[in-house]
């Protein structure tokens, strides 16, 4: 059989395809987003991206009552918005098997909260795989549409960013083609959930539940190694695969199944080891469950409820016990004591949404922010971002604040979103905002496409996941058919036109939308984002007044005299510069302009 | 190196230089010399321009798939802050091999801070066998400035024990076909320095 290196997410893409999956459905949030970009090359799978977690759960499980096997991905905070479903489709179970990867980021790398999905399986009923590499991510998808299919119910492979975006050699296997062909099958007893049918489905679901607790015990996910008896350790996903190299001697019941908990295994293992730890990353998950059972048992006394781990984490923390004689003492850190200037993440040069938050900062408003790149507005020189939540909640927030605060503080409230957030919860927000007559204004920053999590498309975008030419929302049209009167569309490398429309829109009484129109400078799509020849600066004319540094282009570069870092000149990269033109609109001096 | 250790190796530098494919070029060769490789790096956030690590390991068998701090063998270094920001991941006795580049991080573009200017010196102090290459130059000269990482991954090759012909066969799956021949030349200038 072929060996590929593949990274967690496109290992599952592959054990999606294995396992005879037909379609996959699913918001684009990193870690998760690479799962649907690598099964769209499988043309079995109808692949596709919905505005959101929501509706992707909910055209899983249409798939899913209509005979196929579905894969729904998202990230760990997309769970929360596709939780409304989740929970009813525990009690209704399945057709076809169903199976949602839940991605968690412990350590933030790229979210706003570390929420442990871990709570979610429990919370509704549902089993939960963790596979601890790539290897395991292909083999746990397989194994996880099988078992959704044997127990009648969803099931969630957890993974996590060092899972998702780690590669390793995995083996591939062929695709199952002996599965049923979808048609519809009336079964109103079974997924018409009304309190009568959700009456008689709850006890099932508690009756699968221990069935699954039971059966763990002699699955083959769920091992025991016992190695030196004096220590055992209950762990599982890549904390196993830390924990191999950092205690290699250490016995260890490592669980492929996290939910249900194999409870005569946990007992059986603990029966053999002297001392026993659980070593997991976030919240004592299994460690509160095997204290129920009365084991003693040590894990967050030792491990953070915060951030992830690493090997490093791991062997200080055993080595801190005392316990580890072996154990070389922690690394020092030598090079620490070196002070570097960081490098923190920013908008690309020409991204249409430097001069939007350019202007807001020079407006002084007070900004509802929201998910996306346009989140790195908050960082200085911009610093024009005041709020960020969740998906969708910078509209909801700005009609909130409107209602509190003076009405000349009303004037200074502007919720910034970009197309695709607006599309994934954002419009509900708008209605509300529209429906009880906030006057706040919205900016919808329109660049075409799915920027942050690398150029997803989405309904306002013209295609598809798999690149057929579609619909695309018309932004303006949508906002005037739920009563906003007053919307503008503004072109955001106008500094003057945008800052001068954002302050006629702040000053109005009621709702506004202001929907900018340039598009993100990676699109790769042709005719959307065309370069122009990149603009210099005069060394005559340019003062050193650094007005135009005020926009943080990544392109300009203040170039100093090595010892002064006050005294310079403004140099722009002729490979990093687009020719948006905004950063000509602030020189005064001229100094600033197109290679014509 | 004897077969059952694991050697452990850091690639690092700035968004968009093009870590990621110099990191997945290094594991499909380790793959192919029949070695069990394992690789991780952060996406999101890091792509708009952040700093960027990506970790490679390779051995007889690979458990976890980041390096542990003070245990990398190889860091090799697509810009020259970012190497030295990553000196921590080192061995005492690793081995760095740095591109000569220097990328300004925003605060130095908007004035506010100085590239620091004695980054070769701090690395040359944790490290006895450091090597600075002219990435852009040799690629120049291989045909291709965009070929440069291929130039650096020739010199990192020399400290890996892995045989020339498994690099060009991982060049060869990994690299668009139109630029193959540029990145075989670039691979073995860099192997030559």
């Amino acid at each position: 059989m072929m060996k590929e290196i593949l990274s967690g997410n496109e290992a599952i893409a592959r054990g999606a395809f294995e396992a005879g999956c037909l379609v996959a459905s699913g918001y684009p949030g990193t870690p998760s987003t690479e799962i649907l970009e690598n099964t769209v090359q499988y043309a079995d799978i109808d692949s596709s991206w919905a505005p959101n977690e929501k509706v992707a759960l909910e055209v899983a499980i249409g798939a899913s009552f209509g005979g196929a096997r579905a894969l729904c991905t998202m990230k760990h905070v997309g769970v929360n918005v596709a939780a409304d479903p989740l929970f009813t489709l525990s009690y209704t179970g399945v057709n076809g098997g169903l199976v949602l990867i839940a991605a968690d980021d412990p350590g933030m790398h790229s979210s706003q909260n570390e929420q442990d999905s871990r709570n979610y399986a429990k919370a509704a009923k549902i089993p939960m795989l963790e596979p601890a590499d790539s290897e395991e991510c292909k083999e746990f998808t397989r194994l996880a549409f099988e078992m959704s299919e044997q127990y009648d119910t969803p099931v969630i492979v957890r993974t996590g960013t060092r899972i998702s975006h780690s590669k390793s050699v995995v083996e591939f296997g062929e695709r199952i083609t002996t599965l049923p062909i979808p048609k519809l099958v009336k079964n109103a007893a079974k997924l018409v959930m009304l309190p009568g049918n959700a009456r008689v489905r709850h006890p099932l679901v508690e009756a699968r539940m221990l069935k699954l607790s039971e059966d763990g015990v002699t699955m083959p996910i769920n091992k025991i190694d016992i190695r030196n008896k004096k220590i055992g350790i209950i762990t599982s996903g890549v904390c196993y695969n830390y924990l191999r190299e950092v205690l290699p001697e250490a016995s260890t019941l490592k669980l492929g199944m996290v939910h249900p908990l194999p409870y005569d295994l946990i007992s059986k293992f603990a029966d053999q080891v002297d001392q026993l730890y659980v070593l997991e990353e976030l919240d004592p998950f299994i460690e509160e469950q095997v204290k129920g059972m009365g084991i003693a048992v040590r894990g967050k006394d030792l491990f953070s409820l915060c951030g992830e781990l690493t090997p490093g984490i791991i062997h200080d923390a055993f080595y801190r016990t005392g316990l580890f004689p072996d154990l070389k003492s922690p690394f020092e850190n030598a090079a620490s004591d070196t002070k570097l200037p960081q490098r923190p993440p920013n908008m690309c040069p020409g991204c249409p949404h430097r001069g939007v938050f350019y202007a807001l900062n020079k407006l002084k408003a007070y900004v509802t922010g929201d998910i996306g790149c346009y989140t790195l507005g908050f960082l200085p020189p911009l610093s024009a971002m005041d709020t960020c939540v969740c998906m969708g909640a910078s509209i909801g927030m700005a009609t909130g604040v409107t209602k509190v605060v003076s009405d000349e503080e009303k004037k200074k409230v502007v919720a910034v979103i970009g197309d695709s957030t607006f599309l994934h919860t954002g419009i509900n927000g708008l209605m509300d905002m529209v429906y009880n007559q906030s006057p706040a204004t919205v900016v919808i920053l329109d660049n075409r496409i799915t920027a942050m999590t690398g150029r997803q498309d989405n309904p306002a975008s013209g295609f598809t996941l798999m690149d057929s030419p579609t619909v695309a929302i018309d932004f303006p049209m949508l906002c005037k058919s739920i009563g906003v009167k007053n919307i503008r569309v503004v072109n955001p490398f106008d500094l003057d036109e945008t800052e001068r429309v954002l302050n006629e829109e702040m000053n109005r009484s009621e709702t506004s939308v202001i929907i900018t129109n340039k598009p993100c400078v990676l699109v790769k799509r042709e005719g959307v984002f065309q370069k122009e020849p990149p603009y210099t600066v005069s060394e005559e004319k340019c003062t050193g007044c650094r007005a135009c540094l005020k926009i943080g282009c990544p392109a300009i570069e203040w170039r100093t005299s090595k010892d002064d870092v006050k005294k310079g000149k403004a140099h722009i990269d002729a490979l990093l510069c687009t020719g948006c033109d905004v950063c000509r609109q602030l020189c005064k001096f001229e100094a600033i302009g197109g290679v014509n | 190196m004897s077969a059952d250790q694991i050697t452990n190796i850091l690639l690092v530098g700035v968004g968009g230089q093009g870590i990621v494919l110099a990191s997945e070029i290094l594991s499909e060769t380790c793959m192919l010399a029949g070695f069990d490789v394992k690789k991780n790096e952060v996406h999101g956030m890091s792509q708009r321009g952040g700093s960027v690590v990506s970790h490679v390991r390779y051995g007889k068998e690979v458990f976890s798939p980041i390096v542990p701090e003070g245990e990398g063998d190889i860091l090799f270094g697509f810009e020259l802050m970012e190497t030295c920001r990553a000196l921590s991941y080192l061995k005492p006795q690793g081995s760095v091999i740095a591109n000569d580049l220097q990328i300004p991080p925003p605060s130095v573009l908007m004035g506010k801070e100085l590239y620091p200017q004695n980054l070769s010196e701090i690395i040359k102090s944790h490290s006895a066998d450091y090597i600075l290459v002219d990435g852009q130059g040799l690629a120049m000269k291989a045909g291709n400035v965009k070929a440069a990482n291929t130039v650096l991954l020739g010199a990192v090759s020399k400290k890996m024990n892995i045989e020339e012909d498994y690099w060009l066969k991982a060049i060869e799956k990994m690299v668009p076909s139109k630029a193959v021949d540029v990145n075989k030349s670039a691979f073995l200038l860099g192997r030559g320095i």
